[in-house]
């Protein structure tokens, strides 16, 4: 058995590459898309505003996973023709967004209004008052949220292996279609992302206390 | 391009989406009604326990929260019946899956709910000579449980999409009437689009019934 499972590790490092990779494509992208469309949200006009909103509450209405198979299967339908990885990546990408939008509206909505009504009386333009005084402040307020949100990212990865992409769930699950050891490799694959997220979450901790030194 | 929107087959098959709706509620409930005796009995535990104690809990909370949840239910679906000899059903699987799931986000829902409690309320009990299990029943829980209440509505909606992991391993819930219809029919997008439709409505409509049930235990204050 252990032997067995020895001569799998490659193969599942190679899975866990892909987890690692889609897990980071997902966080980075969704936080440039999710914090333009969470500022639209808070700044921009009614139209984007409304859009945004319908947007985040029906992504976050509906589980990942049907979100992932009408993205896979429906967009070929409508012509998009993507490679499964990069439906899966869209997917994960859309859902993420719309927390990185809730994120980005909670944090902004924290900052009392006296703050930019201050701005605005020693002259700042907009685009200043936001620069330099609403954005780094709301960043403080973003950031533990959204780094705990960093390992639903990892765990949300697992998804992908039902699109066939061979992921360490994926991976995980292959070697035990071959040597039928199924206990000890779910365990193994269970480890391996908890010491990922776990990891995580602990350096999330630490940076949440280093962002801690301003409190209102 | 030229996809022509017919949702004819759709509604031939609707039985499915509609008995998969009616199963993934069924799931959830029993779910989080088990989810919750675990997290409840744990949290209590925790609060008075020991370091071992406290240790073990913690480490079920972190590994739970730690790993997904569709590596969980495969574990106990195809994992757990090679070392032990039991059989059960994929729907049972499911709900023993889940509730441990939520057992876990529930534990600490629960702790920092009991540490909420206010100090002196828990003095008062003693003042007119509780005993510490009357504190607990009549002070403690009831308190904690109006305070927690809003997490737990949260908690349950999450849960209810969550269901949708069940469909890997055949529970015919409602993602798995989406998936059988979209295999059989290729009506792709109207199957999702109904679907879709069905989880917000749902969602939405549950949100909204718990927010009540919230704002109605609030006033009892």
């Amino acid at each position: 058995m252990l032997s067995q499972i020895l001569y799998a590790l490659p193969f599942l490092a190679e899975g866990f590459a892909v987890t690692l990779w889609v897990s980071l494509l997902v966080v980075v992208l969704s936080l440039i898309a999710g914090v333009l469309l969470g500022v639209g949200l808070v700044y921009g006009p009614a139209p984007l505003r409304w859009a945004v909103r319908i947007f985040s509450d029906t992504i976050r209405g509906i589980p990942i996973l049907v979100l992932m198979f009408f993205v896979y299967y429906g967009l070929p339908a409508v012509g998009l023709h993507l490679q499964s990885f990069w439906a899966a990546v869209l997917a994960l990408t859309l859902f993420k967004m719309a927390q990185v939008v809730e994120y980005v509206r909670g944090a902004v909505a924290s900052i009392p209004k006296g703050q930019s009504e201050a701005a605005m009386a020693i002259g700042l333009t907009f685009r200043q008052r936001l620069t330099s005084v609403i954005f780094p402040q709301a960043f403080r307020r973003f950031l533990p949220p959204w780094i705990n949100g960093v390992t639903d990212a990892v765990k949300g990865s697992a998804l992908v292996s039902l699109l066939g992409i061979t992921d360490l769930m994926q991976a995980v699950n292959q070697v035990i279609g071959r040597t039928y050891e199924a206990m000890p490799l779910y365990i193994l694959g269970a480890l391996i992302y908890f010491a990922v997220n776990y990891a995580l979450s602990y350096a999330s901790r630490r940076l949440e206390r280093r962002f801690a030194f301003i409190r209102d | 391009m030229g996809y022509t929107l017919n949702f004819n087959l759709i509604w031939r098959h609707f039985d499915k989406l509609w008995g998969g709706l009616l199963l993934s509620l069924e799931l959830a409930v029993i779910s989080i009604a088990i989810g919750i005796v675990i997290g409840l009995v744990l949290a209590v535990w925790y609060v008075s326990a020991g370091r071992v104690v406290r240790t073990i809990i913690a480490a079920y909370v972190e590994f739970i929260r730690n790993v997904p949840l569709i590596l969980l239910v495969y574990l106990v679906f195809y994992g757990v019946p090679t070392v032990i000899d039991l059989a059960y059903s994929a729907p049972t699987s499911f709900v023993v899956t889940l509730s441990v799931y939520s057992g876990a986000y529930l534990v600490e829902v629960f702790r920092s709910g009991l540490e909420a409690v206010p100090r002196g309320q828990l003095d008062a009990g003693k003042a007119i000579g509780l005993t510490p299990w009357q504190r607990l029943v009549h002070v403690r829980l009831p308190t904690m449980l109006r305070i927690t209440l809003p997490a737990l509505s949260n908690t349950f909606i999450s849960l209810f999409k969550d269901t949708s992991i069940a469909s890997v391993i055949s529970v015919p819930e409602l993602t798995y009437g989406a998936q059988w219809i979209n295999f059989n029919t290729f009506r792709i997008v109207e199957v999702y689009l109904v679907t879709t439709a069905m989880y917000l409505v749902t969602g939405y409509a549950l949100l909204f019934a718990l927010r009540l049930v919230e704002r109605r235990f609030r006033a009892a204050r």
